[in-house]
Parts: structure tokens; sequence; C-alpha cells
């Protein structure tokens, strides 16, 4: 008998349907895995069994947990419900947890809602499940507040708070998503071994196929509200119906091919960088100390290499993008292209050698202004930039290379998808033809079938305008499959670094070691299953 | 904690210094003589020269702000050239009735202002708030002293509840003292609790988006529960920042009010000063008002470690 039972369910917010038929259960002690891209409903689905749907949604359809019937019961009955019988993990561990109370509160507040124990018990209580979860009261005590705890500790916390009373069915949102991924890999075996201890069904909602295929014992996948395809793990990796299923895991593992890079001839030459921060004085008048973010980097950018730069957060990776972008300043060392130094002074014609994509394509744009004054932002660096038909013809030409049409060039941002803006992003890096473009994470907030598309957008454009740049991402295999060479970053320092295949197949150093082992690998599918 | 209250503290007195220094100096560098300034253009020239001996024009600007900057801090604010009293016996008359008036006027303001508030927000879009949003409009829109003139109208002069002005004094006991100051803290209150009122719904309405909100339904928390446990504090930062805004406004804008319900306020004496030329009234009192200012926003900050324990651990 399943524990959690979900059939044909349908939620309309006013006159939009955002999921139909929906129909999955999930057995006591099983993990089953809902997958699909953005605006696929696997999120709905998940508040949908918590019942806490935007205001105006309208559900319909069979949704029980146990014989009881979720879409019956009153708000006061719900509440009951939530927290004690389904526990729910959420994708953001920095901002699900209330930053003015303590840890311990908020664990003990579930079990206080519920009038589960008196305060002395909630309060043992609380600690045993954050020290079940991996925070010991000797080095987290229950009066630590969450700004005092790193993303993986605080999603310790948002899993101690959810499984306090010992749901039967536990729901995570994309548990892991931000988390790096030696932090995911343990949060991960946290969940399934809880799963076996407690005998909880656990509804693991993820984009991540990866995970999906390491830690389920069922898939779901969905796209556009339906549910197109489900069943067990191994039954489905090993005979995928669905061709958007294959589209999927084909996208997940999209490998691209670059065109061999020229013979080395120094582009960006890094040599000792140093980065320090000044943090808080320690006493009124005693020194400031420093925080070194940088520690002595030295590396080689080739022209027409693609190079690149992999690391957990909080390694420095960001912050050497910035010091090469010229935005802070170095406290040792230096940094040339194209053997003139880079600064915080630097000249336009500097600059103009530069260019850079960030992660955001939701962000990175001036919403009032069209697509060509966008992309043509670069022009000011120019001593002659170019107008009239010339110009026109620049814009076109540009927006034609990624894929976009001349006409956009009328559009306004908001016009454009995510996958759309971020080939906005490269037409303007690209429109000066600089020497360098840096990728800033710029594929990590795409879906994996745009992902995909984008990288083709990449391997093409090496092949046609012979581009250099510098890769930055956490994303492993995305790092492999488009740059000839890598550099592995911890902790400020560059500990390892060599061709990109080479590294990946047989790492030197341990940390780089580490960092593959944890991360989730896509099981083989064999030739025959990745024709998409 | 103790080091953050230590460095609100040492900015409050340096704060102090600065604001010390520019009055001073604001007053001796605006053009044309002190003592003529305050004499008028028909005074006579030995008159001015007395007035100057006694202001200590004739010693160096130094020894004569040390000596300013001294007195004040033991008591000592000078003597009025006008009423030939000494300030601070002047200024702690209507200190009398202005901190009481401020004080009774943001108790109000927050009485009314947080349940409106709090009401609004639990009720986003409906008739409720909706209800609460067009009262809050009203309550900027119009200005005090139309709220205080309908008030005498109504409760002095038809209801004969409270007098149309005056202040009786504290010797007649707190509730008579209270009595006669509620219609002014009414007034004043009104278009500040209009103003508090919406900050508190917006800044509600912030929290409410918040992640953390909605893991507080997910613990089982009620829509209710989960405001009062967890949006509430977190929306008080904004919140209290207006507070002391409004209080420090209180102390010295009443001047209107003060005017309608003829009390002897603050504001009264700083506007009568200013007409009379006393410099040396209008100077403590601006001196003693930008001592209350910074003494509220320090406590403000204060507060602020209070509610959030961000603020406790930076520095």
């Amino acid at each position: 008998m399943s524990l959690l039972n979900i059939q044909n369910l349908t939620l309309s917010i006013g006159d939009s349907a955002i999921l139909k038929d929906v129909s999955l259960s999930v057995a006591p002690g099983e993990i089953v895995a809902v997958t699909g891209e953005s605006g696929s409903g696997k999120s709905m689905t998940a508040l949908a069994v918590m019942q806490l749907l935007p205001e105006l949604a309208q559900a319909n359809g069979t949704l029980s947990l146990d014989g009881i019937n979720l879409l019956e019961q009153s708000e006061e009955q719900l509440c009951a419900l939530r927290g004690a019988s389904i526990g729910m993990v959420f994708q953001e561990p920095m901002t699900a947890l209330n930053p003015v109370k303590t840890i311990g509160d908020q664990v003990m507040e579930t079990i206080l809602i519920h009038k589960a124990m008196s305060s002395a018990n909630a309060r043992q209580h609380a600690q045993e499940m954050l020290e079940r979860v991996g925070l010991p009261a000797d080095r987290f005590p229950l009066s630590r507040f969450p700004h005092e705890l790193s993303g993986g500790q605080r999603q310790r916390v948002v899993i101690a708070m959810a499984i306090a009373l010992r749901p039967k069915l536990l729901i995570a949102d994309e548990p892991t998503t931000a988390l790096d991924v030696t932090t995911q890999a343990q949060i991960l075996a946290l969940l399934k071994d809880l799963v076996q201890d407690f005998g909880m069904g656990l509804l693991m909602i993820t984009h991540d196929l990866a995970v999906v295929a390491d830690l389920a014992d069922r898939i779901v996948v969905m796209r556009h509200g339906e549910v197109v395809e489900s069943g067990t793990t191994q039954g489905l990796l090993a005979n995928m119906q669905h061709p958007y299923t294959r589209m999927l895991f084909a996208a997940s593992n999209h490998q691209v091919a670059l065109p061999p890079a020229p013979a080395p001839k120094p582009l960006l030459q890094v040599k000792g960088a140093v980065r320090d921060y000044r943090l808080p004085r320690k006493s009124l008048f005693g020194a400031p100390g420093h925080y070194r973010a940088v520690k002595d980097v030295s590396f080689t950018l080739n022209r027409g290499e693609r190079l690149g730069l992999v690391g957990e957060s909080g390694c420095g990776k960001s912050t050497l993008t910035r010091a090469i972008l010229g935005l802070e300043p170095l406290q040792g060392g230096e940094i040339l292209l194209d053997g003139g130094p880079i600064g915080i002074n630097q000249s336009a014609e500097q600059r103009r050698k530069m260019q850079v994509v960030f992660q955001d394509p939701f962000g990175s744009f001036n919403p009032r202004h069209r697509v060509d004054r966008l992309i043509t932002e670069p022009f000011h660096l120019l001593d002659k930039p170019p107008t009239g038909s010339s110009r026109r013809d620049l814009i076109a030409e540009t927006l034609t290379a990624v894929g976009l049409s001349p006409d956009d060039a009328a559009k306004f941002i908001h016009q454009f998808s995510g996958g759309q803006r971020q080939r906005i992003a490269i037409a303007r890096a690209l429109i000066t033809r600089p020497e360098l473009i840096l990728f800033d994470e710029a594929v990590s907030a795409l879906d994996v079938s745009v992902r995909a598309q984008i990288l083709d957008l990449l391997a093409e454009l090496c092949k046609s305008y012979a581009l250099t740049y510098l890769f930055i991402s956490h994303d492993l295999n995305v790092v492999r499959t488009i740059t000839d060479r890598v550099l592995v970053m911890k902790a400020g320092e560059i500990v390892e670094q060599g061709a990109t295949e080479a590294v990946f197949t047989s790492p030197k150093h341990a940390y780089t070691q580490s960092l593959l082992a944890a991360a989730p690998v896509l099981p083989d599918l064999g030739k025959g299953a990745i024709v998409a | 904690m103790l080091r953050y209250s230590v460095k609100r503290l040492f900015s409050l007195i340096l704060s102090l210094a600065v604001a010390s220094l520019v009055i001073f100096f604001v007053i001796e560098i605006a053009p044309g003589d002190p003592a003529s300034f305050m004499l008028g253009i028909n005074a006579q020239p030995d008159t001015v020269a007395a007035l100057r001996t006694e202001l200590g024009l004739d010693q160096s600007k130094f020894s004569r702000y040390a000596a300013w900057v001294g007195g004040m801090l033991s008591g000592d604010f000078g003597t009025s050239y006008t009423y030939r009293t000494p300030v601070a016996e002047m200024i702690a008359d209507r200190l009398w009735v202005s901190l009481p008036l401020a004080l009774y006027a943001l108790a109000l303001s927050t009485l009314i202002a947080f349940p409106a508030g709090i009401y609004a927000a639990a009720r986003r879009g409906k008739a409720g708030d909706m209800a609460v949003m067009g009262a809050t409009q009203l309550g900027v829109a119009v200005p005090n002293f139309w709220f205080a003139m309908m008030l005498v109208l109504i409760f002095a002069i038809n209801l004969r509840w409270f007098n149309a002005g005056g202040f009786v004094g504290w010797d007649e006991g707190l509730l008579a003292g209270l009595h006669s100051l509620t219609l002014p803290a009414i007034s004043l209150a009104l278009p500040q609790a209009a103003i508090l009122a919406r900050v508190m719904r917006s800044a509600l309405l912030d929290i409410l988006g918040e992640d953390f909100m909605r893991t507080a339904r997910a613990k089982g928390l009620s829509r209710r529960q989960a405001l009062w446990r967890h949006g509430l504090r977190n929306a008080l930062i904004p919140v209290l920042t207006i507070i002391g805004l409004q209080f420090s406004f209180l102390l010295a804008g009443a001047i209107i009010i003060e005017q309608v319900f003829y009390l002897p306020g603050l504001g009264r004496l700083v506007f009568q000063a200013i007409s009379a030329r006393d410099l040396i009234v209008v100077e403590s009192v601006v001196m003693l008002l930008v001592f209350a200012v910074i003494t509220v926003n320090f406590l403000v900050d204060l507060a602020y470690a209070a509610v959030d324990p961000r603020l406790r651990s930076r520095t």
C-alpha cells in the first residue's frame, strides 16, 4: 500500500493550467524523484502535497497520504499534518531559516507547535535531531544563529526541523541545488540514511538527473505540468520510452567537439596574484586583520585556448575573476593581458580586449533598453564606434552568430527566454571582438536542454571566431567538455592544473580526487539510449 | 553586543562634538556681528558694545567655544538676552511639556499603527486591507492642525470633555496633566500613525514573501502563528527606524500644534527666540534637539541589535 497516492491531480491558477492529470505514488521507505526542467510543475506538485499552494490555486483529483485525502482537509487539520506527518526541505538553505531565531528554537518549534512533548523534552529531542543530521552539540550548540553556519550546515538544520517528528513522508525540493558538490554528496547520503532509518517515504524534486539516477528508487519525468514517463530507476534508465526523457538525459551529458587549440602563445598571464580583504578590527584600537582570498596564484592562458576554472564556493574563484576583469586591486603580483597590465585604472583600449558573460540572464540587462542598445554597450570602449549602416550590419551579424535573428535588435529583453538572453549576453561580449571572454557560471542557471544548445553555440563560435576564454564554473561535467585545460582552485590557491581530460581521468591532487568522487555521475546509458 | 554598543556610543559622542562645532561656528560665520544682529538695526553703539562684552565676543573664538560647551556640560546654558532668565530653566520648563507630549503622541501612534499595519498585512488585498490603507492615506494627506481643530470642535466645544487649550501643569497631578495633553497628542499621533501603519504593513508583506515564512508553514504553523512568531520581529527593523525619526520630529516639530492648543512647548520657545533674535536661546535649544535626535538614534541602534542577532556579531 502506498503512503502518498496522487491520482489525476490537476491544478490551475485562474485560467492557466499548472498541473494536468498528474499521478504518482510513494511507498514507505521509498525514494521517488520527480524531475523535469523549469516550468514542468515539479515544485508545484510538492507544494500541492503540502497544500501550501498560491492563494488562487484550484486543485482537483486525489491526493491522499496514508488514506487521508489531503484535498478535503480543513486548514486546521492540514496544520496538524504539516511538520508532523509530512516534512519538507527547501532549495535555498541561506534563506529558509529565520535569521533572528536560534537554530535550537527553530528545531524545537516543530516539536512544540504539535504539542508532542514538554518544553524540556523538546529541547533534548531537538539536540538529538541536530546530532542525527551531523551537527554535534559541542560544536553547534542550540544557541547558534543561522548566520553563524555555512550553507550545508543550515541545510542540515532545515532537515532536522523536517524530520524532528519522524514524518511518514519527507518532501525535498531541490535540496542540494544551492550546495557545493562535496556538501551535496554529504546531504544526499544523509537523506538516504534517514529514509532507511526512519522508514520514511521521500519525494525528491530535482532537475539534476545525475542525482536522480544515483539516489532514487523510482523516477517521474515531468514536462509542462504533465507526467511524461515514470518507472523504476533501473527500468527507466535502461529503456526510455518517451523522446523527452531521452532528450533530457542526452542533454545532461551533452558533449561538444572543440576545434584544436593553436600552438601556445601567452595572452593572459597571472603572476603571483594576491588579493587581501581587510577584516573588522578585533578591538577598538587593534590592527585590522586580513583575509587572503587569492594566495599567490599564477597561470597562463594562451591565445585560442579554452581554460576552465573550477572550485567550490568560497574558494576565491569569483575574487580572481573580478581581479582579472580589473575590478579589484591586487595586493601582490600582477596580471598581464596581451603584455599590458590589468588594474583598476586600465585604459579603454585594454578593457576592450576582455568581455564577460555573467550567470544570471535575468538580472544582467537593463530592462528599458532594446537589444541593439544592450549589445552595443561595449562600443563606448572603441575610439571610433561604428555608426549608421556599419553599426546595423555588425549588430545583425553578431545576432546571427549567436543564433538569433537580426530583427531581434528592436525587441526588449523581457521578450526573450533565459537561453535567448544568455545568447544576447554572448552577443554583447562578442561584438567588439575581444581577445578574451570570461564566462562566469554562464550556463549554471539554464535548463539542461538550453544549456546543451548554449554549449553547442560556444563550440561553433570557437570554430568561426577562434575564441579564447576562461570558463568559471562549479559544474564539472560542463567544464570537462568545453575546455582544453583546467585549473582547480581551493582556499585561494590553484592546487592542480593540466589538460582537462588528464585532470578528470587521473587527478593528482587529493582535493581534485575528492571533488570528482563527490560529483554525481550519470550512468553510462550505452549508445542506444542517447539518440535524441 | 558590548563592542557594538561601545562603538555606537563612541559615534554618538563624536556626532555630538561635531554638531556643537557646526552650530557654534555657523552662528560665528554668519555675516555681521551677533550682538548688532540681536539688537536690530536701530541699536545704539554703546548697547551693542555692552552686549558684545556680555556675550564674550571680545574673547577668542576657541575660548568662547570652550566656555559654551563647558557651560552646557555643567548645566549652564547662559542667560536669555530677551527674558533675562537662565536658558537652562526656560528649556527645562518647556521640556516638561514637550517631552511628555512627544512620548504620549508616540505611544498613541504606535498603539494605533501596529494593529492596523498587522491587520492590513494579514488581509492583503481584501476589504480590511483596503479600508486601513484608505484611512492611512487620509491620515498622511490631512495636516495635523486640521485634526487639531476638528478635535477641539468636537471634544472641547461640543462635548466639553477636554479644555480647548493650555496646559494645567504637572502640579495638578499626572492624570490632569495627561488629560490636558490628550487632544494635542492625538492630533500629533494621527498622521504619524498613518505613516507607521503603512511602513509596518509593507515591511510585513516583504517578510511574508520570505523563504523562512514558507518553512514555518511547512512545520505546521498557521498563517497567523507564522506571522506573529516569525514575521513580526523581522519586520521591526524598518519600523524602528521610522519610530526613531518620528520621535525626533515630535519633540521639536510640534510647533503648530503647540500654537493651536496654546501649549508652552519647545517649538514655541524656538519660534519666539528666533523672532526675538535671542541667539543664546536658539543655540542652546538647537544643541539640545541635536542631542535628543542623536540619543534617539543611538537607542534605535541598540534596538536593532536587540532585534537582529546578525548586527550583534558584526561590528
